[in-house]
């Protein structure tokens, strides 16, 4: 009987972080969207439930509805396999993120490299849906997406190096209080900036969102799909963005530390701080998809290849040699 | 420990069953699938060992870079369907003499170094290998691989580098007519190479190209 009650309760723990995570992903579409109507003079979505709150319930719903149409010449395994995997890799990465000393799922010694593990096979789901589709503008727009986020990956691996160098720990949680005293924002500030925008191009966030891009390939790698597929892939995008934006505050902005070490800010929980600071973070996803014109292809390599990683790796020279000089390498 | 046997032989019989199939499935875009379900399952091996480190760099390096590369070539050369005809036609399978005994050969190899590991254990001399309950195995591993085992690290990534060198210096070709965008040149124009104010006199006209 022990292992049937462990099983329960780590099914009730994995429950219980899941639901609101699916839950937040509904609101944050909400937030992007009137973000966006802010930003351009409109009311945005409004209507359905309190300040439009249900509006992501009410399109769920008529997704749910609508029927599943898959291409005669698609590859039938690999088209309906590719939304689940793009969901189940925006849910898994969930796993390690901290949202206090304690709450946390899975305390594992290698969280930040099991994130961007998780994070590299983000691209699998693209590129299986743009292939299996049999058609030319999802190929293309997988193709694209593939070259994209393997570009990106490595500066934003770059980038956690410089981190990893001043924390010596690959644990999520000792990153977080490694910053008890300054967040890595302030001496990595360069840094944030590049992860920031690397960010946005790993999430196919506009402006890089050339996966797909409406004015040249229709729709992109989800041109042939449609109701609940559609959904999946779109759930898993705004999942995997919230956990970019997980990583960001973690990395950068303290994760669940409480801004300020003073007495009426301690007693409110650390996951309070994280979600305030995740949602900072997507408040500014939203106002950069607002306000910048999309990039064009060879420009966004040549910004991956030739400015940030470049840039990134002479930081971490700078960094390490900073470090090493001062005497103030991490040593455990 | 039942659980981990339990976990350890579907990991195991997953990876053995996926190689198989790489090598039997007949649409090559199968193959490069069953290749990475290969990569994911051995990770997960490598990190019910104990080596956490390692699965996440497998999966990191190879399935996150690796395979994404090489779905890519398949996906572009489109040689999606290739019936295998082994055994039965006389042409296909000239070459399977020639990967039997290379299969063998690495086989015995592979015998040969881990009996060897076994009677000589301190074939190399670690110097400072911390092994304790509290040190995590990244940790060691970056204990030795920076002390001991410095110029094997630094040539194997020399050697990386040089290859790299090496197909890049191989298929790059200057192309000729072809428009390009010059950051420099865009915003390093000023105005009076662009712009230029003229008095005209009526029925004269201006000639452009002066």
């Amino acid at each position: 009987m022990g292992h049937w009650s462990i099983i329960f309760q780590e099914i009730y723990r994995i429950l219980f972080l899941l639901i609101p995570v699916l839950v937040s992903v509904a609101l944050i579409v909400w937030l992007d969207r009137r973000v966006w109507a802010f930003v351009q003079k409109r009311q945005g979505p409004n209507v359905v439930g309190p300040f439009g709150l249900l509006q992501t319930l009410a399109d769920a719903l008529k997704y749910i509805f609508k029927e599943i149409i898959i291409p005669s010449s698609s590859n039938k395994v690999i088209f309906i396999l590719a939304p689940i995997i793009t969901m189940t890799l925006a849910l898994i990465g969930w796993a390690v993120i901290p949202f206090s000393a304690t709450q946390v799922l899975a305390d594992i010694n290698v969280g930040i490299l099991y994130i961007f593990a998780i994070s590299s096979l983000g691209v699998y789901g693209i590129i299986m849906g743009g292939w299996a589709s049999n058609s030319k503008y999802p190929f293309l727009g997988a193709i694209r997406s593939a070259a994209q986020m393997v570009s990106y990956e490595v500066s934003i691996g770059v980038i956690i190096i410089n981190v990893l160098l001043c924390v010596g720990s690959l644990n999520l949680n000792d990153i977080v209080i490694s910053q008890k005293n300054l967040w890595y924002i302030v001496p990595l500030f360069p840094m944030f900036v590049i992860f920031f925008i690397s960010a946005l191009a790993e999430t196919n966030r506009p402006p890089f969102d050339l996966p797909e891009a409406e004015a040249e390939l229709v729709a992109g790698y989800q041109t042939e799909y449609s109701g609940m597929m559609y959904a999946m892939f779109w759930l898993g995008e705004y999942a995997n963005i919230l956990l970019m934006c997980a990583l960001g505050s973690i990395l950068f902005l303290g994760g669940w530390l409480s801004p300020i070490d003073l007495y009426p800010f301690n007693l409110i929980p650390g996951a309070v701080w994280l979600i305030l600071k995740i949602l900072l973070l997507f408040i500014l996803f939203a106002l950069t998809k607002a306000t910048v014109p999309r990039y064009r292809y060879d420009q966004l390599m040549r910004l991956g290849w030739k400015l940030f990683l470049p840039l990134s790796l002479i930081w971490v020279v700078l960094t390490a040699s900073y470090l090493f000089y001062f005497n103030l390498l991490p040593v455990n | 420990m039942i659980a981990h046997s339990v976990f350890f032989y579907l990991f195991a019989t997953i990876a053995i069953f996926s190689a198989i199939l790489v090598t039997v499935s007949r649409n090559t875009i199968h193959s490069v699938f069953f290749l990475i379900l290969d990569f994911i399952s051995i990770s997960c091996l490598f990190i019910m060992i104990g080596a956490e480190f390692l699965g996440m760099i497998m999966l990191i390096v190879y399935v996150g870079a690796v395979a994404v590369l090489f779905l890519f070539v398949v996906m572009m050369l489109n040689v999606t369907e290739q019936r295998n005809q082994w055994f039965t036609s006389v042409k296909n399978s000239a070459h399977i003499p020639i990967g039997l005994i290379v299969s063998t050969i690495i086989f015995f190899e592979l015998i040969i170094v881990i009996g060897g590991w076994k009677y000589k254990p301190d074939l190399f001399n670690v110097s400072n290998l911390i092994i304790s309950e509290t040190t995590t195995n990244t940790h060691s591993l970056g204990q030795i691989i920076y002390t001991d085992y410095i110029h094997v690290f630094q040539i194997s990534g020399m050697i990386l580098l040089v290859s790299m060198i090496g197909a890049i210096v191989l298929t790059f070709r200057q192309r000729t007519g072809v428009k390009k965008q010059s950051y420099i040149k865009q915003i390093s124009r000023e105005r009076n190479e662009g712009v230029q104010l003229l008095e005209v006199e009526s029925n004269k006209g201006v000639k452009i190209d002066d």
